[in-house]
């Protein structure tokens, strides 16, 4: 399944945060949403899935509610759980939109495993720590099973082992023939794993494309205001930020 | 000036020792029994309640006398030789009338047939008429001794909240001359599941106000009106206050 | 379904002793014989006092906990309770009105109908003021302030009434009582409660997606106006039902599902249907509870709540200050 946005924009009151925002991307896709704090990256998420109104156009939103549930997946950044239920009944309220319930269990175990959090199935979820909560929850839009996975901000707090074990998750993901868009801060870890970056500012869209064509030092000094190392390496693409450039 | 003081303390004296001119009652039973007794402009006021005729039996005579309200302040400016006031009612109000060197003469309210003749003679005494009153009093003792014996039923009045009458109440004597044996020892609530299981011969029901409440709801309840007896509806105004009307209601329970 | 058995069990059992417990002592054989054959006094009693007072208890009992349950599922708040938060006092306001304007007597349904439009204002009122995600600070500051006011407000309709025992009905409408109710109070609840349950029962995915947050549940397909909707109806039309003919009766939408959340683990779609028979039999022993300690004197069901409620209520916000 593709995802097709066209010319869409978000207005907050009289601010404009997602700016005539144009995107196509398809399976196969890991895109790392990428922009300072304020950027829009969180507006053109959420505008593409329906949950805020948006001028323009979504092929997500173009779905009735229930088929959407079934297209995409939607990691938000807040990091809710309300009630002590378990870490396993909380990951099959991904199954919500599903109508086979039978299929329910193993997409769960599935989910569990991706995200190594099956010792953890029994536990009350309000009783493990941030980064356990955060794996549960990624869970959880694993769970849904859907060909887009959307996530905000999906590996903030996580220590880096699983910092690297959620990109790789999702790097996965995105080979066996999904999309994933996750808005990221960890320039290093986007450049690493990302088959794309979509640099933002000021809600435009400013850059879009692979890791070496976005992370140029032009774009990084207009955009976020710092300069970085960027090289190819037999590991992979490798980024580090180095220092504020000169005002 | 001492000239005038001296005249008011023996005006006042005076008046204190022959019958009392302006009489004052803030109580709806010595409102109308005073009404009974008393001669025509002596009574200056009598309470607003006696002007209601869901509570009193002689409403257009209470208008034509002048009504009051019972507080300290208007009753004060009226300038009464005598009020009249009811053991329980207006205790504040009377209090001060009190200290303000007002006669007070307060009534217990009846709580049997004897208490009315008691009060019919006290009455009279109070307002200086003992003849009228004697009147009043032999009227309603002959009343009294004509009143027909009727068939011993067991009755009880069912009220608000479950309340019945006991034999130490006015309606309960009044039940009792009218030859009904009562259901109940003491007066109190009755849930109405034990009237049910009473099996009362004769339910004596009161008056009920034009607005719903919830104390009275279970007067409506069909329980209440699937107990196989006789009903009898006396308004509270027949028996609320000790008067000799009271024989009246008497002789309609006992038929 | 390991907690529904039991509860069911339990309450079947309350209401077998709701109807044997009354002023009129009468042995269990006899009462049951009278019950069934409904001849002599004992079968009037039984009948037309005893069944309809227990048949009540069980639908206010089953109403409060089920809105309570429903209510803190929505708001994300154990503290949600529609006692404690105004809605029944609303509903309260609604039904004094319509009882002491006359409406009440225009048709069969108006008393709860009115009840149920005090309800829906409360609730609307705290799901602006409160909303999602509005904590706990705005949930009960908001309840207080709509609480006074609707308490206030029926304090004033009752004392303007030229009835004086009306007057003095403040205590059963804050209270709540079963005392003397019959199979007409019954038949005027019932079909708002099982309209308000309808609505709320369909209403168990949602709230299950809701533990995720707003637009998590959005994004698995959730509508949540509908949802909210959905909430404010049922709510109201039960907890106007039961205030309507049985008072404002408090804590129970908070106690039952704080002590049943545990066993359902605390999964709040599975919580509705636990929580309606867990208020049921809590409503139907406090009742039995006000017979046996003052028998005869109408002790208001609300007292005997507050006595379980209150503590419950202060351990739920000594625990959220603690940060749970």
């Amino acid at each position: 399944m593709r995802l097709e946005l066209q010319d869409l924009t978000v207005r907050r009151g009289t601010r404009v945060t997602v700016d005539r925002a144009s995107l196509s991307a398809g399976p196969g896709e890991f895109i790392g949403l990428i922009g300072p704090n304020g950027a829009g990256k969180t507006s053109l998420m959420r505008a593409a899935l329906g949950l805020i109104a948006a001028s323009g156009s979504s092929s997500l939103t173009a779905l009735p509610p229930a088929r959407r549930a079934l297209a995409a997946a939607w990691l938000p950044q807040t990091r809710e759980a309300a009630w002590p239920v378990t870490a396993e009944a909380l990951i099959r309220l991904g199954r919500i939109p599903h109508a086979r319930p039978d299929a329910d269990p193993a997409h769960i175990e599935a989910a569990m495993a991706r995200m190594g959090i099956t010792h953890l199935r029994a536990r009350p979820v309000t009783e493990l720590s941030g980064g356990e909560q955060a794996r549960v929850l990624i869970a959880r839009a694993l769970a849904q099973d859907t060909p887009i996975l959307m996530a905000d901000e999906p590996i903030a707090g996580l220590d880096p082992a699983h910092q690297i074990g959620a990109m790789a998750t999702f790097r996965t993901l995105a080979d066996e023939g999904r999309l994933v868009i996750a808005s990221l801060h960890d320039l290093g870890l986007a450049a690493r794993h990302c088959t794309r970056l979509v640099l933002m500012d000021q809600g435009r869209i400013a850059a879009d494309g692979p890791p070496a064509k976005v992370l140029t030092p032009a774009l990084l000094a207009q955009v976020f205001g710092v300069q970085g190392y960027f090289a190819e390496t037999p590991e992979g693409p490798v980024f580090q930020p180095l220092r504020l450039t000169a005002p | 000036m001492v000239r005038l003081a001296a005249a008011l303390v023996i005006t006042l004296a005076g008046a204190a020792a022959a019958e009392p001119q302006r009489v004052v009652s803030v109580n709806l039973c010595t409102d109308q029994l005073a009404m009974l007794i008393a001669a025509p402009g002596q009574l200056q006021s009598v309470s607003w309640l006696a002007a209601d005729p869901s509570v009193s039996l002689m409403p257009d005579q209470a208008r034509s006398v002048g009504l009051n309200h019972g507080s300290a302040e208007e009753v004060f400016l009226q300038d009464p030789d005598l009020i009249l006031a009811g053991t329980y009612s207006t205790g504040p109000a009377t209090e001060m009338l009190r200290r303000l060197g007002m006669r007070v003469e307060t009534m217990a309210p009846a709580t049997s047939v004897e208490d009315v003749r008691a009060a019919i003679t006290r009455m009279g005494a109070l307002l200086g008429q003992p003849a009228r009153a004697a009147k009043v009093l032999a009227d309603f003792d002959a009343d009294l001794a004509a009143l027909p014996k009727g068939a011993p039923r067991r009755a009880t009045t069912y009220g608000a909240n479950g309340y019945t009458s006991g034999p130490e109440t006015l309606s309960g004597d009044v039940m009792r001359r009218a030859g009904l044996v009562l259901l109940t020892e003491g007066a109190g609530q009755m849930a109405l599941e034990q009237l049910v299981m009473a099996a009362p011969e004769l339910i004596v029901t009161g008056s009920r106000y034009p607005t719903p409440s919830r104390a009275e709801s279970v007067l409506d309840h069909p329980a209440l009106a699937a107990i196989p007896a006789d009903r009898a509806t006396v308004p509270d105004r027949d028996w609320i206050c000790g008067l000799p009307a009271i024989v009246g209601t008497a002789e309609r329970l006992a038929q | 379904m390991k907690v529904l058995l039991p509860l069911s069990a339990l309450c079947a059992l309350l209401m077998l002793a709701s109807l044997l417990i009354g002023p009129a002592g009468a042995g269990l054989g006899g009462s049951l014989a009278a019950l069934w054959s409904g001849e002599g006094a004992l079968g009037l009693v039984m009948r037309e006092i005893r069944a309809p007072r227990a048949v009540l208890g069980l639908l206010v009992g089953a109403s409060l906990g089920l809105s309570g349950a429903a209510m803190q599922g929505y708001l994300r708040n154990p503290l949600a309770e529609p006692g404690l938060i105004g809605v029944s006092a609303s509903a309260a306001l609604g039904a004094v009105i319509a009882l002491q304007t006359g409406f009440a007597t225009a048709f069969v349904l108006a008393l709860p109908i009115a009840a149920l439009a005090g309800a829906v204002l409360a609730v609307g009122l705290i799901l602006i003021m409160a909303g999602p995600g509005g904590g706990s600070l705005a949930l009960i500051l908001a309840g207080v302030a709509i609480s006074a006011l609707a308490g206030a407000l029926t304090s004033l309709v009752l004392n303007l009434s030229p009835n004086p025992f009306a007057a003095n009905e403040i205590v059963f409408w804050m209270m709540g009582s079963l005392a003397d109710r019959s199979w007409l109070h019954v038949a005027i609840a019932a079909p708002f409660m099982a309209a308000g349950a309808a609505m709320l029962w369909g209403a168990g995915r949602g709230l299950d997606a809701l533990t995720l947050g707003e637009d998590a549940a959005a994004s698995l397909g959730i509508d949540l106006p509908r949802l909210r909707l959905r909430l404010v109806l049922g709510v109201a039309a039960m907890v106007g039902a039961a205030t309507a003919v049985a008072g404002a009766i408090g804590f129970v939408g908070l106690v039952v599902p704080h002590l049943l959340r545990g066993a359902v683990g605390a999964r709040p779609g599975r919580l509705l249907a636990a929580s309606a028979l867990g208020g049921a039999a809590l409503v139907l022993a406090a009742d039995i509870a006000v017979r046996l300690i003052l028998p005869g004197r109408d002790l208001k069901l609300g007292v005997v709540m507050a006595l379980i409620g209150a503590p419950v209520f202060l351990h739920l916000i000594w625990r959220q200050r603690r940060g749970r």
